[in-house]
């Protein structure tokens, strides 16, 4: 079993850095929501793997597992969803703001345009001078 | 223990939803409020810092668990300087929010910036790892909404790598937490401090691997290289009350490094002692030679501003990689400096911006601004706080950390760097402060914006810290030593923490 939960934490990793890496928003979003998976079962795994003993001390029970990575897991789960929901509004407002879902929003900005127009004002000045 | 000890996280928190409720009743409303609640919370620090003065850790167990088991909230000398020095900077962002109407661009504004300060707050005070996860994360999501407030695009692109490259930080965390506590079975920052000490050799490696991950988390919160290039970029494009707030982000993960890594990883923890401290010194002096370049690369006044943060924040990390009581000294003295003066920094960038109509802040020939005088006046006197220059404040930090640094091994490397970071810093600024103010065209078709005298008053009362600074160098001195004191002192952190006992079991 310990095989399995390695090898599931390891290729979710994997797919979470490589989608994180990507160019466009939507698998950023994805990858870093593999990331979170990952990360919790990483977790889970961390207070040991213990198979059919309860969270909780129970004098009828043989022994108990780890309660305390439960607790953070869960924790983890509810930031981890949360910030999920925040990319996404984020990404569909750079989506709308910048015209295009490069995660460096390809388009040149007004402000951009309007500085690099000042720039050329000031050095066709200089050179006529 | 006193249970006064929990109301600077409390106060936020509280007035965080205050202010959420207040919004029917106006922007008004809510900008008294928050004025007040934000000039309560200066209060409350003050009595803190008193409070911490004493030399006894304050330690409130919350939910009356004792240590390990439950969490624990501890107040400390260096605790209750950064509460101080975060209500005070709160205050002068918000006042110069209010009076230039930032907070009316977006909604929300006010609800953040308490969240914003529950965060801050929480992060500097908790005795807990997963706890200061959870702490980052309220501080990070309010810095989001902060950061974002007022749209615009390139605030945005700015906004979107700012939370990614944050989102990832925080899995790094969960990843380097979760090992930390697979190997040592507690997430108490003290009783870590205990448990690394009796570590397996066969074990050593992964906690090292631990720390060293923590460290990248902690180096992406103050912008470590190559963790560092969303700085420029998000303090660049947002509000300016926002970068101002900002300045103390960076130095919550520096905060972080002393914490964490200087409890845990202190020189009792055996073959395990110092993981951290050569990577710091090493990535500090690189971070600082490239942010010199940075600031004499920058075309907008804004990014080279970031770019002077960047390199306050990396002579911090050098100061902290020397690793001994004197260059701690000098790290919390700098610390203050340049949180205050980095914020100061921005409010006169955008103060310059605001004036110069469509030319904003690009660094080209423009038309003059309003009041060139004193404006320039006060340009000039932070730039020569911020270069380190004689004789403001900035130079007696930089002295400090370089007289620290006198026996280190690496002397020669941290004086060049810091030297010619220092030289290159100069030109630059110089650069940009004679565009701006001398090197200006007379263009009759604009007209400059007159100057916002009352939102003015903030940047001139966070100048004059410097000044002061100065002044009161030796008191500032003796309570930075003191802190260092408290800091190297770690078995009396980890007494307090984990001898507290529960109510009700220790009164009779």
């Amino acid at each position: 079993m310990e095989w399995l939960i390695a090898s599931v934490i390891a290729v979710m990793t994997g797919c979470g850095v490589y989608l994180t890496l990507r160019a466009r928003t939507f698998p950023v979003v994805l990858g870093l929501t593999m990331l979170a998976y990952a990360v919790n079962v990483f977790l889970f795994a961390m207070g040991r793997l213990q198979v059919g003993f309860p969270a909780v001390i129970d004098p009828a029970a043989a022994g108990y597992t780890d309660p305390l990575p439960q607790a953070l897991v869960l924790t983890a789960i509810v930031i981890a969803f949360g910030m999920t929901a925040f990319l996404i509004v984020l990404a569909l407002k750079a989506r709308s703001e910048l015209g295009n879902d490069h995660v460096d929003g390809l388009h040149r900005s007004d402000d951009e345009r309007k500085a690099k127009r000042h720039n050329n004002k000031t050095d066709s000045e200089r050179s006529a001078s | 223990m006193s249970p006064f000890t929990i109301l600077p996280i409390l106060l936020p928190l509280i007035g965080g939803i205050l202010m959420l409720m207040a919004r029917p009743a106006g922007i008004q409303t809510q900008r008294i409020l928050n004025l007040i609640l934000v000039s309560l919370l200066v209060g409350v620090s003050l009595v803190s810092f008193n409070l911490a003065s004493s030399d006894v850790q304050q330690v409130v167990l919350l939910g009356n668990w004792q240590a390990p088991f439950g969490i624990v909230i501890v107040l400390d000398r260096l605790s209750a300087m950064m509460l101080l020095l975060t209500s005070l900077l709160a205050l002068a962002a918000l006042w110069y929010a209010i009076r230039t109407d930032t907070d009316k661009q977006g909604q929300h504004f006010h609800v953040l910036f308490q969240m914003q300060l529950f965060g801050l707050n929480g992060a500097f005070m908790t005795g807990d790892v997963f706890n200061l996860f959870v702490f980052f994360e309220v501080l990070l999501l309010a810095s989001y909404g902060l950061l974002l407030h007022g749209g615009g695009r390139l605030r945005t692109r700015a906004g979107l790598h700012y939370v990614v490259i944050n989102l990832v930080g925080s899995t790094l965390f969960l990843f380097a937490v979760g090992t930390l506590y697979g190997i040592l079975g507690t997430l108490n920052i003290a009783d870590m401090a205990i448990a690394v000490k009796t570590v397996s050799p066969e074990d050593q490696g992964i906690v090292a691997t631990a720390a060293v991950l923590l460290l990248v988390v902690f180096g992406i919160k103050a912008a470590m290289f190559p963790l560092y290039l969303w700085l420029p970029g998000a303090y660049a494009y947002t509000s300016a009350p926002v970068a101002a707030l900002f300045a103390i982000m960076t130095k919550v993960g520096l905060y972080s490094i002393i914490r964490v890594h200087g409890t845990i990883f202190s020189e009792q923890a055996g073959d395990l002692a110092f993981v951290h401290v050569q990577w710091v010194l090493l990535l500090g002096l690189i971070t600082l030679a490239l942010a010199a370049l940075g600031v004499l690369a920058a075309r907008a006044l804004r990014r080279q501003v970031a770019y002077l943060i960047l390199a306050s924040v990396a002579t911090l990390m050098i100061a902290i990689g020397v690793n001994n009581e004197l260059a701690l000294t000098a790290t919390f003295y700098y610390l203050i400096h340049s949180t205050l003066l980095g914020a100061a920094m921005f409010l006169v960038a955008d103060v310059i911006l605001k004036g110069r109509g469509t030319y904003a802040d690009s660094l080209t020939k423009a038309i003059p601004i309003d009041r060139p005088i004193i404006v320039g006046s006060v340009f000039m006197v932070l730039a020569i706080a911020l270069t380190g220059m004689p004789p403001l404040s900035g130079f007696f930090g930089k002295v400090m950390i370089l007289n620290s640094a006198l026996s280190h091994p690496w002397f020669a490397a941290i004086l060049g760097v810091v030297l010619v970071a220092g030289l290159l810093m100069i030109v630059a600024v110089c650069r940009s402060g004679s565009l701006m103010f001398y090197s200006v065209k007379k263009d009759k078709s604009e007209q400059s914006t007159p100057l916002n005298k009352s939102a003015f008053v903030a940047v001139i009362m966070l100048m004059l810290v410097s000044p002061l600074m100065v002044i009161f160098a030796k008191p500032l001195n003796e309570m930075s030593s003191q802190i260092a004191a408290q800091l190297y002192d770690q078995q009396a952190y980890i007494d307090a923490v984990l001898t507290t006992l529960p109510h009700g079991e220790n009164g009779k």
